[in-house]
């Protein structure tokens, strides 16, 4: 053999359905359900972003001189990066100098110290979002951290977790009280100048979740961190660092909900993974940002970069459940870098009315015998647009390397449309790297036959999208399964007439 | 039990059923037979409602209850029942859950109580039994590779589940080997009883060997232009359909 580098170019799929079934487009239009605002007073910073906006977010948070400097070293490298555009949807790009960068309930200025003095109003917004605070209420076996706009709000079983050495709490509390690990660890996975908006998040983060599980650990419960974002005119920048340390093994969950306005909020956050050595992180997200109004007004910009590292043995496996946000760009990825190392990316995405999703993962073959499985599940309906884009690498030395990748997409009404981007690149003759790729629609046939067996049309349609999610929904958690489920169920009300 | 007054339906603005009458009475099973292209499956897909059937005159009532304006989920809860010619599949829905949203629709509508997932699934693996398909298929996607002789036994076993006032066979027998056939026809004879009604369409004799109609009539060019008792299917298997067409078309 002449070369051992082979690489396969991106291929691109498109499929557009039309005519036939032109009737199943009509919609009713139903209420998003989180869609409310909770009247607190907030300390919000005015609109605009520059040197001091970033100092003034950094000594709110009182931190330490080599952080302040972190992100005025990342502003500086924002401030020379475009917006990327490669992605295939379109929108009016922010005006990064109308938003404001930091809002915290005016309750929240004197961190509350217990449950007990934190505005009941912030508690029983989660409440009315079903997450209980009170731990008595609480789900069981489910750690939350609620960030509510820039400021962790509250986070649950704080001290049970300790009794296992398990470190859950606020990334904004880690800086203080465990500035080595977060040092260590921070920007490691995802570094400052990684991309436009990692940039633009690492200089203004505000808040998001801090977890350490030490070595050996099997973390006692699920732990959970629910973003909301209830200020109009701001962004959300939330930071999420997960380190398993060798041996350990946790689970984690993510929830996210907004209140409907006009106008396009962003949420540019950046998640961070470190599996150490055969350590097992199993992240799930169930995404549920206001999508906008039927006409495509307003919704949430949701511009995330999501990254673990694997080092040898180790497992990451990433479950989303992405049903909101006018604009998703999100592409949750692992670096396999250690000899055995297996990442997986389990995705259902659906879109509706004039939601446009880009976003599948990165497989970053780098070890020996390192394993990859991508089951993307994409469903669009409405006028929406669907693309999975994928980028499996086995480089040089991923010697016995493997990835299978299945994306499925579904089509519901004939206005919509369904994308495949995927990316291969092999560069060691013994990788092996399968894709597979299907397009179905729901058809009238099928929706008669349930019809015709007293089942109505949004039951049936329900039905034949949780029959084709059955791959991803299996890999979520017990509880959020059942939740994603109706959660399907709502965000798809109104696509069949 | 159901009562159809100078139906006229057409697909596409042709016109397909143009003026027929038929009166079923609870506990009879009439069979329609008729050539080609005589407006036989339209008749079925009318009554059970499906999109692009076009009702352009009469009415049809079930029950006492006028049916046309109804959805079809609606009828289907009233006890309406269309076993396919072609059952249609949906891959990733498993039989057994269709099955149950199915007759907890059904018996929603009724007033009675939901069964629970137990309960159900007794009286399920009973029903599979008796259409003899494996427990399997329960578990299977709805009609998901499942052959054309699997799929009848299948859309039977819906029908013994949901037990209808009034079922409608639409060609049940085509695609049929003589053994399945036989299991179909036995299953709807044991569903035979004072307070059903089933009407049977085919373009055959054949099934009625094994499904005794108590009347047959044939239709012909949108309409019924002949009725008689069961003889008249043997009568037709002789002479074929031309001298009614005929007959139809002179009118």
């Amino acid at each position: 053999m002449s070369s051992q580098i082979e690489t396969q170019a991106a291929t691109t799929e498109t499929v557009v359905l039309e005519g036939k079934d032109a009737e199943i487009g009509r919609r009713i239009g139903k209420e998003y359900q989180a869609g409310f605002v909770t009247e607190v007073e907030s300390d919000t910073l005015a609109p605009g972003l520059d040197e001091d906006v970033v100092r003034f977010i950094s000594a709110k948070k009182g931190e330490p001189e080599w952080l302040t400097e972190w992100r005025l070293k990342a502003f500086r490298a924002w401030q020379e990066m475009q917006e990327p555009e490669w992605a295939h949807v379109t929108y009016e790009k922010p005006d990064f100098q109308a938003l404001s960068y930091y809002s915290a309930p005016k309750s929240m200025a004197d961190k509350p110290k217990s449950l007990d003095e934190v505005d009941p109003e912030l508690l029983r917004t989660y409440e009315k979002l079903g997450i209980p605070l009170h731990e008595q209420m609480a789900l069981a076996g489910v750690a939350v951290d609620a960030v509510f706009d820039s400021v962790s709000v509250a986070t649950t079983f704080r001290e049970k977790l300790a009794e296992a050495g398990v470190i859950f709490m606020p990334i904004s509390e880690a800086v203080h009280e465990y500035p080595e690990l977060i040092q260590k660890y921070l920007g490691t996975v995802v570094p400052q100048r990684d991309n436009f908006y990692a940039a633009l998040n690492s200089a203004v983060f505000s808040d998001g979740s801090f977890v350490y599980i030490p070595k050996g650990v099997r973390c006692p419960m699920e732990l959970s961190t629910y973003f909301r974002i209830n200020e109009a005119k701001t962004g959300q920048f939330e930071r999420t660092l997960i380190v398993a340390d060798e041996g350990s093994y946790v689970s984690y969950l993510e929830g996210c909900t907004a209140p409907m306005r006009d106008e396009n909020q962003l949420h540019a956050a950046v998640v961070e993974l470190v599996a150490l050595d055969g350590a097992e992180i199993k992240y799930s997200t169930v995404q549920n940002w206001y999508p906008g109004d039927e006409e495509g007004k307003g919704g949430i910009y949701n511009f995330v970069t999501k990254r673990a590292v694997a080092h040898t043995n180790a497992k990451v496996s990433w479950t989303q459940v992405e049903t909101g946000s006018a604009v998703t760009w999100k592409y949750p990825s692992c670096v396999l870098k250690g000899d055995n190392a297996v990442g997986e990316f389990y995705s259902v995405a659906l879109t509706n009315n004039f939601q446009q999703a880009d976003t599948g993962t990165k497989m970053i073959h780098l070890g020996k015998n390192t394993k990859s499985t991508i089951i993307s599940k994409g469903i669009s309906a409405g006028k929406s647009e669907n693309s999975y884009r994928g980028l499996v690498r086995m480089n040089p030395n991923a010697e016995g390397a493997r990835n299978y990748t299945q994306c499925d997409s579904l089509l519901i009404g004939d206005q919509c449309a369904a994308h495949t981007f995927p990316y291969i690149e092999s560069k060691h003759p013994s990788a092996v790297v399968e894709h597979e790729a299907t397009t179905s629609t729901v058809s009238d046939d099928q929706l008669f036959l349930c019809q015709q067996r007293g089942i109505d049309t949004e039951k049936a349609v329900s039905m034949i999208v949780n029959g084709f999610c059955k791959e991803v929904f299996k890999e979520l958690p017990m509880e959020f399964a059942v939740e994603a489920g109706k959660l399907l169920e709502v965000s798809l009300e109104g696509s069949v007439g | 039990m159901i009562s159809i007054q100078n139906l006229h339906a057409s697909v596409e603005d042709k016109a397909i059923l143009k003026g027929l009458n038929l009166e079923v009475k609870a506990g009879e099973v009439h069979a329609i037979m008729g050539p080609n292209g005589a407006g036989k499956s339209t008749l079925g897909n009318v009554l059970a409602g499906r999109e692009g059937y076009e009702v352009t005159g009469g009415s049809a009532t079930l029950n006492g209850t006028d049916i046309l304006e109804l959805d079809p989920e609606e009828r289907a809860r009233l006890g309406l029942f269309l076993a396919f010619q072609y059952p249609v599949e949906i891959p990733g829905v498993s039989n057994l859950e269709f099955l149950k949203a199915s007759v907890d629709a059904v018996r929603e509508q009724q007033g009675k109580e939901a069964l629970d997932s137990v309960q159900f699934l007794k009286l399920a693996r009973e029903k599979c039994k008796a259409v003899n398909l494996d427990q399997s298929f329960l578990k299977r996607g709805v009609n998901e590779g499942f052959s054309g002789g699997e799929k009848k036994r299948n859309e039977l076993m819906q029908m013994m589940l949901l037990e209808p006032s009034l079922c409608i066979l639409d060609e049940t027998d085509s695609g049929l080997d003589i053994d399945a056939l036989q299991v179909v026809a036995e299953g709807v004879n044991a569903m035979r009883d004072a307070n059903r009604s089933f009407i049977v369409v085919t373009h055959y004799q054949r099934l009625l060997d094994y499904i005794v109609p108590d009347y047959v009539h044939v239709l012909a060019n949108g309409k019924i232009v002949k009725s008689g008792g069961k003889e008249l299917a043997l009568e037709l298997e002789e002479k074929g359909y031309g001298w009614l067409e005929d007959a139809a078309t002179a009118e």
